[in-house]
C-alpha cells in the first residue's frame, strides 16, 4: 500500500504549528537559556570561588542537572514539589524553570571552562594593579571568558530548543505538543510529525547560522 | 623601604625560599640574578603577594605584607610588578589598558586617567599607540605599555620579571631604556633579568640567589669582577 501524502493538510496545519507551537517553543528556549545563563554564569563562579561550601553547593547542583534525565525534573517540578510545598502548579512558569535551571547547569560548565581557559597571568597582571578579586574577574577574565563560550552557549541553545518538547508532558502547547493534539483529532500521523520535525530543523539550523555569523564577526575584531 | 625577613616560601613539599633576608633602599635598583629555579620569580612575587609566604615577614614603606590585617589590594597599588609574558589585556585599546587600574582602583576620573596615560605613553614612546589593540603592537612595545599601565597607578617600587626574556633581540634595548630613565628618575627597582649589561650600568646593587636562597650580594663591581662565593664565580662565568 503506497501512502497518500496529503499537501493540502500539510498547509492546513501550518499556521498552528508556527504560529502557536514553534513560537512558544522559542519562547520557552530563549528565556530557558537566558535564566540559564544567569544561573551558569554564578555556578561557575562559585565553583571556581575558594570558599568550599559555595562549591559543593554548585558541584552538587551541576551534577544532578546534567545526571538525572530532564524529563523526570520536569515530572518533579510540576508534580513532586506542590505536593511537598503544597502551592497550585503553573504549568508555564514550570516549564520555563526546568528549562532554565536544567541549562544552567550545562552554561555553568560551559563558563567555568571558559574562565579556565583565560591565562592566569591575566588574573594576576588585573591584581597586581591593586584590583579585588571581582574587579579582575568583571572588567578582566568575564569578557574574555565570555567571547571563548559563544560556539559552546550556541550549542547549548540548540540542545535545549530540542530539549523543550519534553515539557510537551506537562501539557505545554509547544510545537511538539501542538502536533500531538493535531493527530489526536486528525490522524495524519506522517504529515504532522514530518512538519514539526523540518519545523525543528529550520530552527536548529538557523540558530546554528547565527552563531557561526557572530563567531565570524568576532573573528573580525579578534584582538588577542 | 622594603625590609624581608627570614622568608620562608614551600610549595607542597618543594622549599623554594629558605631564609631570604634583604633589605632594599628608597630609589635603590637592585639586580636578582641566579640559574633557572633558584626562586627569583618566586621572590619578587612574594613582594606583592602573588604567592603568599609561608613564613617569614615582608615590610614594604613600614607595612607588614604578612600581617593579616593588611589590605593586599592597598600595598599592591604601591607596587608595580611587570611581567615576562607582558600580561597586557587584550581585549582592551592600549588607553584602557592602562586607566583601567586608576578608574576602577583609585576612582580616579576618566578624564584624569586618560590625561596620565597619555602623558605616561608618551614618557615609553608611544604616543601614537593609545586606540590599538595589544595584538597590533610588536613585543616591544607591549612591555613598553605595560610598563606604562604599572606606572598609572603611581606606585613606589617596581618589580620586574625577566621584563625583555620574550623579546626578540632587536627589542630588548627600548624596554631596557625605558626602565634606565626610570631609574634615574629615582624608582625603586627591583629586577630579575639576564641582562647583566643592565646590571652593571644601571643596578646599585646586585643579589645572586641560588636554590632559594641569597648566596652572595654587592655592588655589580664587586658582584662581576670579584665574586666570593664559588657558586656565584660558576654562575657568572656561564653566563658573562
Ligand atoms: N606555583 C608553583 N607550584 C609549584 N612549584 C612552583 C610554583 N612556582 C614555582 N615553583 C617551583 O619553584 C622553583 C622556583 O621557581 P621560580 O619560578 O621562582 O624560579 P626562577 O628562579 O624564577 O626560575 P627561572 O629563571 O626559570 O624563571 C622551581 O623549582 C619551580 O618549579
Ligand atoms: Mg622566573
Amino acid at each position: 500500500m503506497v501512502y497518500e501524502w496529503q499537501w493540502d493538510f500539510v498547509w492546513q496545519i501550518l499556521p498552528q504549528l508556527v504560529f502557536k507551537g514553534a513560537v512558544l517553543t522559542v519562547e520557552l528556549t530563549t528565556l530557558g537559556v537566558l535564566i540559564g545563563t544567569v544561573i551558569g554564569l554564578f555556578t561557575a563562579l562559585f565553583r571556581l570561588s575558594r570558599i568550599k561550601p559555595l562549591q559543593w553547593l554548585a558541584a552538587a547542583y551541576t551534577d544532578f542537572f546534567r545526571g538525572t534525565p530532564l524529563l523526570v525534573q520536569i515530572m518533579i517540578i510540576q508534580y513532586a514539589l506542590p505536593v511537598v510545598f503544597g502551592y497550585v502548579p503553573n504549568v508555564w512558569i514550570n516549564a520555563v524553570a526546568a528549562l532554565g535551571i536544567n541549562s544552567g547547569a550545562y552554561v555553568a560548565e560551559i563558563f567555568r571552562a571558559g574562565i579556565q581557559s583565560i591565562d592566569r597571568g591575566q588574573m594576576e597582571a588585573a591584581r597586581s594593579l591593586g584590583m579585588t578579586y571581582s574587579q579582575a574577574m568583571r572588567y578582566v577574565i568575564l569578557p574574555q571568558a565570555f567571547k571563548i563560550s559563544i560556539p559552546p552557549l550556541g550549542n547549548e541553545f540548540i540542545a535545549l530548543l530540542k530539549d523543550s518538547s519534553l515539557v510537551s508532558v506537562i501539557g505545554m502547547q509547544e510545537l511538539m505538543n501542538t502536533g500531538k493534539l493535531i493527530v489526536g483529532a486528525r490522524p495524519r500521523v506522517l504529515e504532522t510529525y514530518l512538519t514539526v520535525a523540518i519545523i525543528y530543523l529550520i530552527m536548529t539550523m538557523s540558530i546554528s547560522r547565527l552563531v557561526a555569523f557572530g563567531e565570524r564577526r568576532l573573528a573580525a575584531g579578534d584582538h588577542r | 623601604m622594603i625590609i624581608v625577613k627570614n622568608l620562608y616560601k614551600n610549595f607542597g613539599s618543594l622549599q623554594v625560599l629558605k631564609n631570604v633576608n634583604a633589605r632594599i633602599k628608597e630609589q635603590e635598583v637592585v639586580v636578582v640574578i641566579g640559574p633557572s629555579g633558584s626562586g627569583k620569580s618566586t621572590f619578587l612575587r612574594c613582594l606583592n603577594l602573588l604567592e603568599t609566604p609561608t613564613s617569614g615577614e615582608i615590610i614594604i614603606n613600614g607595612i607588614s605584607l604578612t600581617d593579616k590585617n593588611t589590605n593586599i589590594n592597598r600595598v599592591r597599588e604601591e607596587v608595580g610588578m611587570v611581567f615576562q609574558r607582558f600580561n597586557l589585556f587584550p581585549h582592551m585599546t592600549v588607553l584602557r589598558n592602562v586607566t583601567l587600574a586608576p578608574v576602577k582602583v583609585k576612582k580616579m576620573s576618566q578624564q584624569e586617567a586618560e590625561d596620565l596615560c597619555l602623558g605616561l605613553l608618551a614618557k615609553v614612546g608611544l604616543s601614537d599607540k593609545a586606540h590599538v589593540y595589544p595584538s597590533q603592537l610588536s613585543g616591544g612595545q607591549m612591555q613598553r605599555v605595560a610598563i606604562a599601565r604599572a606606572l598609572a597607578m603611581k606606585p613606589k617600587v617596581m618589580l620586574f620579571d625577566e621584563p625583555t626574556s620574550a623579546l626578540d633581540p632587536e627589542m630588548v634595548g627600548e624596554v631596557l631604556a625605558v626602565m634606565k630613565d626610570l631609574a634615574e628618575e629615582g624608582m625603586t627597582m627591583v629586577v630579575v633579568t639576564h641582562e647583566m649589561g643592565f646590571a652593571r650600568e644601571v643596578g646599585d646593587r646586585v643579589i645572586f640567589m641560588d636554590e632559594g636562597m641569597i648566596v652572595e650580594e654587592g655592588s655589580p663591581q664587586e658582584m662581576f669582577l670579584s665574586p666570593q662565593n664559588e657558586r656565584t664565580k660558576s654562575f657568572l662565568s656561564k653566563i658573562l
